[in-house]
Formats: C-alpha cells, sequence, structure tokens
C-alpha cells in the first residue's frame, strides 16, 4: 500500500530544463514520473482527474464533530461511487485541512483516516486505483509577525506531517506561506521590489527549511513528498487582479516570479506533482521535469480565472481546486465537480491516443485564453519553455526570481508588440511601470537585502526566521 | 493666498509630499483646516473612490492617494483636535476568529483612514470577545468584521451575538464584507452595514455614523 519515495529533482545551480522542446510538453507525460498510493502512476501517459472537497459553513469544534465526520463519509462515498460508475480507472483525493484540523493534527488525522478508508474499500470493491494527498494548511502565520520554525503551530504542522502516513495518506503537499507577511503588502501596493523580496528571498529560505522537513517525514513514513504552490502569493495577486484591484500584468509577473521559490521545494526532495492550485505549475514541469496538478475552469466552485482552459494545457492531474459539499439540483457539489474533471480526462486522453493529437488540444486549450490576459499569456506552453530557460540557467532563488521578472516583463511587452496579446490602456501604463522597476533590479542579493531592510524596518516579519541578520 | 488646487491634486495622484507640503503652507496662512478638510481633501479622496469603482484607478493608486490624505490629516488633526473638532467616527476593525486572510481588511482600514476616519486595527483571527472589549474601550462608533472563508463566516455572526450579550449592541453600528460575504448575509445576521469594495465601505460607515 505504501507508495514510493524517490529523491528529488537536482537543480542546484544553473541547469538546462528537463523539457526544451515544444512537441515534448504536453499533458499527461512527464519526464519523472510519479507512483504512489494504490497503484497510481502519474505523469506516464494520461491525465488523472484530482478531486477536492470541503465542508459547507460550520463551526469546527467538537461538538460538531460527528456532523462534520458525516459531511466528509457523504463527500468521499458520493465521490468514489461516481468515479466507479464512470469506470474511472486512477483517482487522486486532496485533503486539504482547514486551520483548527492543523492546530488540533489528531483532527486531521482522524478525516485522512476515514478518506482513506473510503478509498482502500473502492479499491477493493471494484479495483478503483487511488492515492489520497493529505495537505496541511500552514498555519504559521496565525500570529503576526509569524514564527517559522517553532512554537505552537509549527509543531502542529510537524506532527500531522508525521502522522499523515500512519493515517492512510500516500502524498503529502502543502501551501506554504514564508514571505507572504510581507507580500500581502506588496500585492496592495502593487510593489515590485517587495515581491522579490518576499519571493526571492524569504520564501526560498522558508521553502528550504520546511521541505527538508516534510521530506524527513514522508521518508520516514515511505510516502510521497508532493509539491507547493504561490497560492499565497500569486493566486492571491490573481484574485485582486480579478476583482480589478490590481492590475492584471503585475498579477502575471508574480506568478513567474514565484517559480523560483517553488523550485526549492523539487530541489528539497519533493518529487511531484505538484500541488493543484499552483498554477506557476507548467514551469515547475519544464524546469524539473516532476507531474504537476493543475486547475482551471473546474475551479471556479473556488475561485473564478483568467486562464480556465490555458491552465490545461500540459497538466497530468486535472483538479477542482475545492468544492464545498452543497447539494445541486443532480446531486452534491463534489460528486458533480468529480464527473467533470473526468470527461475532461477522458478527452485529453483520447487526444494523446492520436498522432499529434495532444499537441494539437493543447494549443486550443492555449490560444483561447493567452491572446485575452496577460496571466494566461505568461502559461502558453512556448512561453513558458522561453522564461523556464531564463530561470534555469541562473544559479540562486533570488537571481532566478530577478530573471523570471525580467523575461516575464519582456514577453508580455513582445506579446503587446507583436499584437498576440491585448490589455487595456491603464494597464500598459503598468507594464512600463514594471520594465523600469525591473530594469533596476540588483543582480547581486546580498546587494538587495541590503536595500530592502531598512526599507521593510517596520514590516510584520521576523528576519531571524529567515536567517538574515538585522 | 495658497492655490489649494493642488492639495486636491496631489491627494488624487497619490503624491504625498506635495499634498503635505501644500496643507502645511495653508496653515502656516491660518486656513481654516476644516476648509482643507471639506473643500479639498475629502472631495479628492470621494474622486479617487469614483475612478476606482469605475476601474480607471487600481488599488495601488487608491493607496497611495490615502496615504496622501493621511500625510496631510497628521498635520491639521492636532488643530482639528484643539478646536474640539473630531473625527468622522471611530472604527474597530479586524478578520474574525480562525481566518488569517487580511488584505481586504486592511484596504478598508486604509480607506477608512484615508476618508478621516480613526481606525483600530486588531489584525486577523481576532475573538469576539475581543471585538466587544476594544469597542468598549475605546467607544467606537462602529465595528467593521472581515471574513474570507465561508467557513469562518459564522465568527461574524458569533461577534454580533457577543455585542447584544455584553448589552452593547445598540450602542455600535456592525458592517461585515469579505469574498464570501453578502447583503442577504449581512440581513440573516442582522449587521448593519455591507460593502463589497473599499471605498463603498468608506460610503456605508459615513451613512452608519450619520444615522
Amino acid at each position: 500500500m505504501a507508495a514510493c519515495a524517490s529523491d528529488g529533482v537536482e537543480l542546484q545551480g544553473a541547469a538546462v530544463p528537463a523539457i526544451t522542446s515544444l512537441d515534448e510538453f504536453v499533458f499527461g507525460v512527464a519526464p519523472r514520473p510519479v507512483r504512489c498510493g494504490r497503484g497510481v502512476e502519474i505523469g506516464a501517459g494520461k491525465v488523472i482527474p484530482e478531486i477536492n472537497f470541503t465542508l459547507p459553513p460550520i463551526d469546527i469544534n467538537r461538538d460538531n464533530w460527528p456532523e462534520i465526520r458525516r459531511q466528509y463519509t457523504e463527500m468521499i462515498t458520493g465521490v468514489t461511487q461516481r468515479a466507479v460508475d464512470l469506470g474511472v480507472e486512477d483517482l487522486l483525493v486532496e485533503f486539504e485541512t482547514l486551520p483548527p484540523m492543523t492546530v488540533h493534527p489528531e483532527w486531521g488525522a482522524e478525516i485522512t483516516s476515514l478518506l482513506a478508508e473510503h478509498l482502500q474499500n473502492a479499491f477493493e470493491k471494484h479495483g478503483l486505483r487511488s492515492a489520497l494527498r493529505l495537505t496541511p494548511n500552514d498555519t504559521r502565520d496565525h500570529v503576526r509577525p509569524p514564527r517559522m520554525r517553532g512554537g505552537y503551530y509549527w509543531d502542529g504542522m510537524v506532527e500531522l506531517f508525521h502522522a499523515a502516513a500512519r493515517a492512510g495518506a500516500d502524498l503529502i503537499a502543502i501551501e506554504s506561506t514564508g514571505g507572504k507577511e510581507i507580500s500581502d503588502e506588496g500585492l496592495m501596493s502593487a510593489d515590485l521590489r517587495t515581491m522579490v523580496f518576499a519571493l526571492g528571498v524569504l520564501a526560498p529560505r522558508d521553502m528550504r527549511f520546511l521541505w527538508t522537513e516534510i521530506v524527513a517525514a514522508c521518508r520516514e513514513g515511505q510516502i510521497v513528498p508532493s509539491g507547493d504552490t504561490a497560492c499565497g502569493f500569486a493566486n492571491t495577486a490573481m484574485v485582486l487582479a480579478d476583482k480589478r484591484m490590481i492590475p492584471t500584468v503585475f498579477a502575471a509577473v508574480v506568478r513567474v516570479a514565484s517559480v523560483p521559490r517553488g523550485l526549492v521545494a523539487y530541489e528539497s526532495g519533493a518529487i511531484g506533482p505538484s500541488k493543484d492550485c499552483a498554477y506557476e505549475g507548467p514551469y515547475i514541469k519544464a524546469i524539473t521535469g516532476v507531474p504537476i496538478s493543475m486547475e482551471g475552469r473546474t475551479a471556479a466552485g473556488a475561485h473564478l480565472s483568467p486562464v480556465g482552459n490555458v491552465s490545461q494545457a500540459v497538466c497530468d492531474c486535472w483538479s477542482n481546486e475545492s468544492i464545498q459539499n452543497v447539494r445541486l439540483l443532480s446531486t452534491n457539489a463534489p460528486t458533480v465537480s468529480l464527473e467533470q474533471l473526468v470527461y475532461d480526462c477522458r478527452l485529453m486522453n483520447v487526444a494523446a491516443s492520436h498522432p499529434g493529437g495532444a499537441q494539437t488540444l493543447r494549443d486550443w486549450l492555449a490560444e483561447s485564453d493567452a491572446p485575452r490576459d496577460a496571466q494566461a499569456f505568461v502559461l502558453r506552453p512556448d512561453v513558458v519553455l522561453r522564461v523556464s530557460g531564463a530561470i534555469a540557467a541562473e544559479s540562486t532563488p533570488y537571481r532566478r526570481t530577478r530573471a523570471a521578472v525580467l523575461a516575464s516583463v519582456d514577453e508580455l511587452r513582445r506579446g503587446l508588440t507583436s499584437g498576440e496579446l491585448s490589455i487595456p490602456a491603464n494597464e500598459k501604463r503598468w507594464l512600463d511601470r514594471l520594465a523600469r522597476e525591473a530594469e533596476n533590479l540588483p543582480e547581486d542579493e546580498d546587494r538587495f537585502i541590503a536595500e530592502m531592510m531598512p526599507v521593510l524596518a517596520n514590516a510584520p516579519y521576523l528576519p531571524e526566521e529567515y536567517c538574515l541578520e538585522i | 493666498m495658497t492655490d489649494l488646487k493642488p492639495l486636491y491634486t496631489a491627494i488624487l495622484e497619490g503624491d504625498a509630499p506635495t499634498a503635505k507640503a501644500v496643507t502645511q503652507k495653508a496653515i502656516d496662512e491660518g486656513i481654516d483646516p476644516q476648509v482643507l478638510l471639506n473643500e479639498y481633501m475629502i472631495p479628492a479622496m470621494d474622486e479617487v473612490g469614483r475612478l476606482f469603482e469605475a476601474n480607471e484607478y487600481f488599488v495601488p493608486e487608491l493607496l497611495i492617494a490615502a496615504r496622501a490624505m493621511k500625510g496631510a490629516l497628521e498635520i491639521i488633526k492636532p488643530i482639528l483636535v484643539g478646536t474640539g473638532a473630531k473625527p468622522v467616527g471611530r472604527v474597530v476593525i479586524g478578520t474574525v476568529r480562525g481566518d488569517l486572510h487580511d488584505i481586504g481588511k486592511n484596504l478598508v482600514a486604509a480607506m477608512l483612514e484615508g476618508g478621516g476616519f480613526e481606525v483600530i486595527d486588531l489584525g486577523v483571527d481576532v475573538s469576539p470577545e475581543r471585538f466587544v472589549q476594544t469597542v468598549q474601550e475605546k467607544n467606537a462608533q462602529i465595528v467593521a468584521v472581515s471574513a474570507l472563508l465561508t467557513t469562518t463566516m459564522p465568527g461574524m455572526k458569533t461577534t454580533i451575538e457577543a455585542l447584544k450579550e455584553a448589552g452593547i449592541r445598540d450602542k455600535v453600528k456592525v458592517m461585515i464584507g469579505g469574498a464570501p460575504v453578502t447583503q442577504r448575509y449581512a440581513d440573516e445576521i442582522g449587521a448593519d452595514g455591507f460593502s463589497d469594495n473599499a471605498s463603498g465601505a468608506v460610503r456605508v460607515a459615513r451613512e452608519l455614523v450619520a444615522a
């Protein structure tokens, strides 16, 4: 039952991306496939549905616990039954804890066990191959400034990492938040330098520390250290841009600038698949070769986005982000969501079975979104490969982040000039501003840190938690 | 006499140094600070809000305008206090217990400050008891409660119930906001005001203190 873990991706120092040919950059196939759970193979030729679900509004406490268990039982029963009815062969289920379930890790472990038991039963009874991904949420920013490497919240997270395998999880992922306490303000102000400090200086230091711990826990339990996501950074930017609060060009650059942060997880031993809400996944796949989980229009039940189709173009798992257990006309929303994912996966897998079919469908998915929004444009597979080359050529997370910013701004300007991308006039002045600010980012990280530390002297973070000298 | 139009323009464009310089010069010349506030500063912020709602401004532009406004306000505040003038209102703001999201809450706080309100920001993960205690201590007219998660939204209702239990519900207005929050939900839990955006929140807050 236990999944096989393997070593992470070595990317220390400058490197060439794992994928450089557009022909080889397709959905369902990754250079480093992952085998996990009850015989599930990810990135080995087929796209696999990944379903995630959550509770409707309810206080999470001991009094409500019987109802919470009933809700999860209802969700997993509906999902597995529908998967069997639709002839699904491989299924990935993600359980993302809610904050009290990480603060009280025994609660998170209990729901993990409940879900694992149902998946095992479906495997034994119907042959449904499956794997359960546990995503403890990062609770460290419950206090501001957050303590990143110790204390009450850290202890709860670590306990859940170590309890995961015993509870029946097959993979661990996380939406880590190191640097978020700085980036929130950077996003609100559309301040590129603050975002680069958060994503290129703070976050990688935290990722190295955090993922070393996660990988150790996974090796102990012989489960898969899967991946991380820049959800707290780039998805926050995407949602803010969708609400017209910040420019989409800024959100697009933040997305690409979040890639080097993500790479640290894989350098530290994660092997994929990346977390579904990591829309930067195509870059992770191109550079490291690990399989990725993606979401798009299927995630509209959780949040809206301008990348509903293009996000699917090179996925290996296709996900819904999350859906609440509410009743719809047909049945409960998690089951509805699963059905939508299954039909999308069928289409992709049939396309891939025809010569050139995967490339054609991929290009249609990209073409239908990319010209309309800067964030979709930077996910276009050819753009991803070019920018990935620039990122991988650099040797440190900061320098990679700087390269990501410069290359993505260049691509957006090129797209605008060539007519491949269209953006409103008030966005163009922001793109010009970003270009100026990007050019002023120093090459040397120490110099950048020395410039930024005084600027952020009153910011809500603790430099020592990131091994920075005050 | 100093031309005060540049004060309006400086706030509109988020030019804090100019906003402060024009304000200081006007005060030095003996211009009534209420004139600066009511005829230039607040109208400039109203225009900023209009441009934001018309999708011409983004939040960063709105924020730098609010900072310029705050810079100018800090110059006139001691004089206003000396004359017995009060802030537009005092607001206690925070994100409900169990919820760590604060981007929207911070934005509303900045806009309220820019709108002349005194804001006491309790941060994230705020218990109903802490809201109640702060309202009592600071004698606030408004409690602004934020939540991003559907799972933490019930904390808004709990906060209102805590205000009732403390016997101060009729002394304070409650406004709520956050991605999953709707006017219908506000009505359902008995909140006094709701807004789905930051500049709208200022308008709602003004209406609530005027009521």
